[in-house]
């Protein structure tokens, strides 16, 4: 014990702190490399094989170069499954960052002094709780053509003859839209809240001593403090939106129909697992991961635009 | 002290993380090895006398598991998944067959299952008509030869419909046995033919649906009255499609049967004419018809449906009150049936040898099985002298007895155009075409839609 401890005070405390540093993040790196390092690099390297699964029979691996990618580009697919999923996604973005800012302004502001703010948050919360696929089961039987919803339509006197919601194209999409849009709001809501509590007081007291009214300091302060979380909340959501898969794929029983307008890429990824089709599904995902990187960058580039100087 | 302590739980934490990671790779091969050496003696004693201790069964539902318990002798339940028969444990796998998830158990499993440890070997597979051709006709063979390698004779099997067999026989080899049959038949609503041919006989109501063109012509009659002649277009699509003279796939190219076209051409006229919907079957929209309220008139289906699937245990159905009628309808066809498949590399095929005697050529068993499950068995005799007898009448059908039209239609099923393909295609091809009843789509557009939606699903195939 001794001989330790004489070896401890000539070893300087700093030297042994960052070895605790670098300990203490073995753990993540570990995680992060088994699970996200590996499969990236080996989605690049299986997509330039032939390799999937007719049967019992198993074809390949054979190298075959950029096949898989020209086969992506040439074929349209891709261009229009990324517009299907950005129309859905911007469907249900929008009234989902204005609902969630305006009950960040309300839930935020002094002044409202609003009652039963913790009852309401959690009940707009909720509806993430619940599992996308089952919140997509019960809009499927709802907007069934002998469904409750048309029931209700008939009934009513408002519709002659059941509206089948899932032979339109524009229903099927804003019905995607309206379910991604009631899951996710509580949460962006949640979101903007802290990112606006996080903003000095004295600078509201201010604007009010200078006469400023409610929309403008919403316009003029609390947007542009925002910003950070703002872009925060885009991104996140961008690429949530990029990702989406078990609303239609549950809603439109993986077909994507109407022919296929309702297709995500996810869902289109997915349709290649069905052969074990790795090569494909390898490309797919690489322009997936490029596609991605590419939006983030924009609105990254965009939102900051002003601050780079 | 502390320090040592904190440097010793961060690397354990550390090491169980990569242990997590490096797991299937570390374990298995010791968990391989370990029964290896135990077994070598045990191995040898299994080509003497006793076999495996584990029986392992594949499926994808309940129906054979309580076939099994309810009929098979000296079968004794332990719990959901297991049972003993004498010394051996019998252990059921049930996967959904949902988005080929069955099927795709089954490609993991099987090719290796003669090198799988001695408790892991599946005996027993099950599959159905649609996908049967790819295990039976694989090669390597994945599936046991049914007279060669397990020992049933053409005797024992001469009293099965020959149809049963064609679906499991590839290259002139017997690959599985089904003990039940699944000829369909048109299925009419009783009080719907009253109303608008005025009685529902059956021999009255066969003569407005005796060919497509009748049936369409019936349509219009039964639309003025309010009906819809089916649920849905999907009803039909397996009369169609089983008299069918090619195949879904013909030399690696995908092929439309002239009468698989013919069901898109009738289908669309009564669609636009709303004679029926596009509804998908099992759903809500397609089983609204087993109600008075549904105003539906017929739906097409084997035995089971009729017992199992129409919701006659729901006193507000038609099928409770015995409502439904059967005729054998414009074109006889099949829907459904399992078939019992011993696994290449099985450890047990004695057992799995009494399994499929005891199931599809034990006549007793047999007429068991249709008292206490109404399933329609797979013994020509039995069921000839079933449907004379009043004893087996259908209480959903009225008190009719449709077992002399399933054996006629059985024997008429012809299954020489089956491909390895056909579940894919089927699935696809109903998809793609409801976008067209739909006017989603023009009749092109769907078309490459199914071509699109078959290549994703086997790549190796063209159009």
């Amino acid at each position: 014990m001794s001989d330790k401890k004489y070896k401890h005070q000539k070893s300087g405390k700093v030297v042994s702190y960052n070895k605790w540093g670098y300990i203490f993040l073995i753990p993540f790196f570990a995680v992060w490399i088994i699970f996200q390092f590996i499969p990236l690099v080996t989605t690049f390297y299986n997509s330039f094989f032939e390799n999937y699964r007719s049967g019992l029979t198993q074809v390949g691996p054979n190298f075959i170069g950029l096949k898989n990618y020209v086969t992506i580009l040439t074929n349209g697919d891709l261009i229009n499954y990324s517009k299907n999923t950005m129309i859905m996604w911007i469907i249900g973005f929008i009234p989902q960052i204005v609902f969630s800012l305006l009950l960040a302004a309300w839930f935020t502001d002094p002044q409202l002094r609003l009652k039963g703010q913790r009852f309401f948050k959690t009940v707009i919360y909720l509806p993430n709780l619940i599992m996308a696929s089952a919140f997509s089961m019960l809009f499927f039987t709802l907007f069934a053509d002998s469904g409750p919803i048309n029931s209700i339509l008939v009934s009513s006197g408002l519709l002659s003859a059941p509206f089948k919601f899932m032979s339109n194209v524009t229903a099927v999409r804003c019905l995607v839209g309206f379910m991604n849009f009631i899951m996710w709001f509580g949460n962006t809501t949640i979101l903007l809240m802290a990112g606006m509590m996080g903003i000095d007081q004295s600078l509201f007291e201010a604007a009010e001593v200078d006469g400023a009214t409610a929309t403008q300091v919403f316009w003029k302060i609390t947007l542009p403090i925002l910003r950070p979380i703002f872009i925060y909340v885009l991104i996140t959501s961008l690429i949530g939106g990029l990702q989406m898969f078990d609303v239609p794929q549950i809603l439109t029983n993986g077909t994507g129909d109407p022919t296929r307008t309702s297709m995500t890429l996810i869902m289109y990824l997915n349709k290649h697992l069905y052969s074990k089709n790795f090569g494909m599904g390898g490309a797919l995902s690489v322009f997936l991961f490029i596609i991605t990187g590419i939006l983030s960058l924009i609105v990254f580039k965009v939102s900051y635009a002003g601050e780079v100087k | 002290m502390k320090k040592i302590a904190s440097v010793l739980l961060s690397t354990l934490m550390a090491a169980s993380l990569v242990a997590c990671g490096t797991d299937t790779s570390s374990g298995e091969p010791a968990a391989a090895a370990e029964p290896a050496s135990n077994d070598a003696p045990a191995a040898e004693v299994v080509e003497e006398s006793a076999e495996g201790s584990v029986l392992n069964i594949y499926c994808w539902n309940e129906e054979f598991k309580s076939r099994l318990e309810d009929h098979y002798p000296g079968y004794e339940k332990v719990d959901a998944t297991t049972g003993k028969i004498g010394d051996v444990t019998v252990k059921f796998t049930i996967t959904p067959s949902d988005d080929n998830a069955y099927q795709n158990k089954l490609d993991e499993v099987l090719p290796t299952n003669a090198s799988a440890a001695a408790d892991d070997k599946v005996d027993i597979f099950l599959v159905e008509a649609d996908y049967a051709l790819k295990y039976t006709g694989a090669e390597p063979a994945v599936a046991l030869d049914v007279v060669g390698d397990l020992g049933l004779t053409s005797a024992e099997l001469a009293n099965q419909f020959q149809y049963t067999k064609d679906v499991v026989t590839a290259n002139g080899v017997l690959r599985g046995v089904s003990w039940q049959g699944c000829p369909g038949v048109l299925i009419y609503n009783r009080e719907a033919a009253k109303e608008v041919f005025g009685d529902d006989d059956p021999a009255v109501v066969q003569e407005k649906v005796k060919d497509w063109d009748t049936f369409t012509a019936t349509a219009a009659e039964l639309n003025a009255a309010g009906y819809y002649v089916t649920s849905t277009v999907n009803d039909t699509y397996r009369v169609y499609s089983n008299n069918v003279t090619s195949k879904w796939v013909e030399d690696g190219k995908i092929n439309i049967d002239a009468n698989v076209m013919k069901w898109v051409e009738d289908s669309k006229a009564l669609v636009d004419a709303g004679y029926t919907t596009t509804a998908e079957l099992w759903s809500d929209d397609w089983s609204a018809g087993f109600y008075p309220e549904g105003k539906v008139f017929a739906y097409f289906g084997p035995a089971w449906l009729i017992n199992f699937s129409m919701h006659a245990d729901d006193p507000d159905s038609i099928g409770a009150a015995g409502g439904w009628g059967a005729v054998e309808g414009p074109q006889g066809f099949y829907w459904g049936g399992t078939w019992v498949c011993g696994a290449q590399g099985s450890d047990n095929p004695t057992l799995v040898a009494d399994i499929m005697r005891q199931l599809t050529t034990n006549e007793s068993v047999m007429t068991e099985i249709v008292k206490a499950d109404s399933d329609f068995v797979n013994n020509k005799p039995a069921m000839e002298a079933a449907a004379e007898d009043d004893e087996y009448a259908f209480a959903v059908l009225g008190g009719q007895n449709p077992l002399a039209m399933f054996v006629a239609g059985a024997d008429k099923i012809d299954l020489s155009n089956i491909s390895p393909y056909d579940q894919g295609c089927t699935e696809e091809f109903q998809n793609a075409m409801k976008n067209y009843f739909d006017d989603n789509a023009n009749l092109d557009e769907a078309l490459d839609l199914f071509y699109k939606g078959v290549e994703e699903k086997y790549p190796e195939l063209t159009h």
